[in-house]
C-alpha cells in the first residue's frame, strides 16, 4: 500500500504571516477577473457599447453589470449571495439557504454512514490477513470508477424501489467517502509500534481490548485527517447527485437550472455558496479534532 | 516469497468471481428484473454487442478529453509550482488557496466551462484541467521542498546552479509526492469529463451514454459503459503504478 488517492499530500508545515501574500494572491485575482471580465463579456455587451458611444467609463458601466454575462463581475456574485441569502427567507425555494440545506442534510447523512462504513472495513482488515488481500485491492479498485459516473443510475434504480429524496443522494456521499477514512484507519489502526503490541500481549490483552486501549486511541489522528478529505467529497458527491435526476432542490440543482437557464450569476452565487459549505465543513472537522485531542492529552 | 506473491492475485482473484457468481445467483435466483440491475452475463453479452459504440464513446471522452487535459492539468500545476518554488511570497500566498480550492467541490465549475468552451470536448478538457491543476500544485510545491538540507547543502557546496540543483536532487526528491498527484488526478481526470457532459454534449461521449441510457432504462448498456469506466480507471492507475515503481525504485516503501 504505497499512496492512496483522493488524499493529498500533507500541506507544507504552516509559515507565519501569510495573511500578507494571501491577500495579495487574491488581489490580483480579483484584478484579473474584473480585468478579463470586459473582453469575455464583449460578445454580449459590444453591441451596447458602441451604441451608447463607446468610452471607458461606458465599457465599464456595461461589462461589470451585465445582466447575463459570460463572467460576471465579482461584486455581481456578491450581490446574488446576499440577496439570495439575507433577502428570502430561507425555507423559500428562492433562498440560497434552503438550497444550502437539502445538500447539507444529504452530505452529513452520508459522511456519517461513510465514515461508520470505512472504519468498520479498516477494523475488520487490520484483524483478517485473507480480507487485507482480498478486499485492499478491490477497495482501491473501487476508486478507479468514476462513481460519479455511476450517479445517474444509482438515484434512477434506487428511485424506482421507492428511495427517492435524501437517501440516494447519501449514498453517493457515502460511496465516495468512506474510501480516504478505510486507507487512513488502516494506517492508523496499524501505527501502534511493535514494543506496544508486545506490551499488550505481556497484559494477556483480548483482541478487543487491544483494539479498544492501543489501536483506536492510536488512530484518532489518522481519523481526524481522513475524515477532512471525506466530507469535504461527500459535500461534491451530494451536489453531483443532485445533477442528474432534475432535482428540484439543492446546490446541484441551482447549478444546472442556472445552465439550462443562462443564468450565469446564479450559478457562480451557487457555486460560492458550495465553497463556503466546504469550508466550512473542514474547518468543523478541524474544531472537533483539535478539541478531541486536546482531551486525550496532546500537548498542541 | 513466490508463494506469498501468487495469493496476492489469488485472493482478490477469488474474492472478485465470488462476487460476480453471487451477483448472477441472486438475479437469476430472484428474477431481479433488469430494469434494476442486469446480471454480469448480460452486461458482457451488450458489451461485445455494442463494442462500436463504446469505442466512439471512449475516444471521445477519454482520448479527446480526459488524457489532454490530464496532461496539460499536471503540467500547468506543475510550472506554476516551479514558480513558486522560486518566489517564495508566491508560494506563501498560493499554497494556502490552493489547500482550500483542493477541499472544494470544483465539478461545480462544469456549467461554467461548457458555456465559456461549448459542448464538444475542448469543455471537458478544461474541466479536466481545473480538477486537476490543484492537486498537482498541493503536492509539487510539498515535492520540492522534500529534498533534506544536508543534501542542499552538499549541492551547494559543489557550486551547483539552481538549475543543477534542480534536475539532480529536488526533482528526484520530489517524485514521490508527484505520481501521488498524477494518481489522483487520473480517477479525477475521469470523474470531471464524464460530469461535464451532463451539462451538455454532443451524442456522444461516456457521461452522454450513462444518462441517455438511464433515462431509456437500458441499464445493461449503462454498467457496460461503467465496466469500460473501470477498466480505463485501473489500467490508468495501473500505469502509474508500474511507471512509479520504475522512476522512485529507490524509495523505502519499494525495499525489498
Amino acid at each position: 500500500m504505497s499512496a492512496a488517492p483522493a488524499i493529498a499530500a500533507k500541506p507544507v508545515a504552516r509559515e507565519s504571516g501569510n495573511a500578507l501574500p494571501v491577500t495579495a494572491v487574491c488581489l490580483c485575482i480579483l484584478l484579473v477577473w474584473y480585468a478579463a471580465a470586459i473582453p469575455m463579456n464583449w460578445v454580449v455587451t459590444g453591441p451596447k457599447i458602441e451604441a451608447a458611444g463607446g468610452g471607458l467609463s461606458g465599457i465599464l458601466a456595461f461589462s461589470w453589470n451585465e445582466a447575463r454575462p459570460v463572467l460576471p463581475a465579482p461584486h455581481q456574485i456578491a450581490q446574488e449571495l446576499w440577496k439570495s441569502v439575507f433577502t428570502v427567507a430561507p425555507w423559500m425555494p428562492k433562498s440560497l439557504l434552503y438550497h444550502s440545506w437539502v445538500t447539507l442534510s444529504s452530505t452529513l447523512l452520508g459522511f456519517v454512514l461513510g465514515s461508520l462504513l470505512g472504519v468498520a472495513l479498516a477494523i475488520a482488515i487490520v484483524h483478517s490477513t485473507f480480507l487485507a488481500k482480498s478486499l485492499m485491492p478491490w477497495i482501491i479498485a473501487s476508486q478507479t470508477i468514476p462513481i460519479l459516473a455511476i450517479a445517474p443510475m444509482v438515484i434512477v434504480v434506487l428511485g424506482s424501489l421507492g428511495f427517492t429524496g435524501l437517501v440516494p443522494k447519501s449514498l453517493i456521499s457515502m460511496y465516495l467517502c468512506f474510501f480516504p477514512v478505510t486507507i487512513g484507519m488502516v494506517k492508523g489502526l496499524m501505527s501502534p509500534e511493535t514494543t506496544q503490541l508486545d506490551l499488550m500481549r505481556t497484559y494477556n490483552a483480548s483482541t478487543s481490548q487491544v483494539l479498544w486501549k492501543l489501536r483506536f486511541p492510536a488512530s484518532v489522528p489518522f481519523l481526524f485527517t481522513s475524515l477532512k478529505v471525506a466530507v469535504a467529497i461527500a459535500l461534491t458527491g451530494a451536489i453531483v447527485g443532485e445533477l442528474p435526476t432534475g432535482a428540484i432542490a439543492g446546490i446541484g440543482a441551482r447549478l444546472l437550472q442556472g445552465s439550462y437557464y443562462g443564468q450565469t450569476v446564479q450559478i457562480w452565487a451557487a457555486l460560492f455558496m458550495g465553497s463556503f459549505l466546504a469550508a466550512a465543513l473542514v474547518w468543523l472537522v478541524g474544531v472537533a479534532e483539535r478539541v478531541t485531542l486536546r482531551r486525550m492529552g496532546v500537548k498542541p | 516469497m513466490i508463494r506469498s506473491r501468487i495469493t496476492d492475485i489469488l485472493y482478490p482473484a477469488v474474492f472478485g468471481i465470488g462476487v460476480l457468481i453471487l451477483w448472477e445467483l441472486i438475479v437469476r435466483g430472484f428474477g431481479v428484473p433488469a430494469v434494476l440491475l442486469p446480471a454480469p452475463s448480460g452486461i458482457w453479452a451488450k458489451l461485445i454487442a455494442s463494442l462500436p459504440i463504446l469505442w466512439v464513446d471512449f475516444v471521445q471522452t477519454v482520448i479527446r478529453a480526459v488524457i489532454p487535459g490530464w496532461i496539460i492539468g499536471s503540467l500547468s500545476g506543475f510550472l506554476v509550482a516551479l514558480l513558486c518554488d522560486r518566489i517564495p511570497f508566491l508560494r506563501r500566498g498560493l499554497l494556502p488557496l490552493g489547500n482550500l480550492v483542493a477541499a472544494l467541490p470544483i465539478v461545480g465549475v462544469a456549467p461554467i466551462l461548457v458555456m465559456w468552451f461549448g459542448f464538444d470536448w475542448p469543455s471537458k478538457a478544461a474541466m479536466v484541467v481545473v480538477m486537476t491543476f490543484f492537486p498537482m500544485l498541493v503536492n509539487a510545491v510539498a515535492g520540492l521542498q522534500a529534498s533534506g538540507h544536508l543534501e542542499r547543502d552538499l549541492m551547494r557546496s559543489y557550486g551547483a546552479s539552481w538549475w543543477q540543483t534542480l534536475v539532480k536532487l529536488r526533482l528526484p526528491a520530489a517524485m514521490p509526492f508527484i505520481f501521488n498527484a498524477l494518481k489522483i488526478n487520473s480517477t479525477l481526470a475521469m470523474i470531471g469529463a464524464i460530469v461535464a457532459e451532463f451539462f451538455g454534449t454532443p451524442i456522444v461521449g461516456m457521461g452522454f451514454r450513462i444518462s441517455t441510457e438511464v433515462g431509456r432504462l437500458g441499464l445493461d448498456m449503462v454498467w457496460a459503459e461503467i465496466a469500460v469506466a473501470a477498466i480505463t480507471g485501473s489500467a490508468f492507475y495501473g500505469l502509474l503504478v508500474f511507471l512509479e515503481r520504475r522512476v522512485t525504485f529507490w524509495h523505502p516503501s519499494y525495499r525489498k
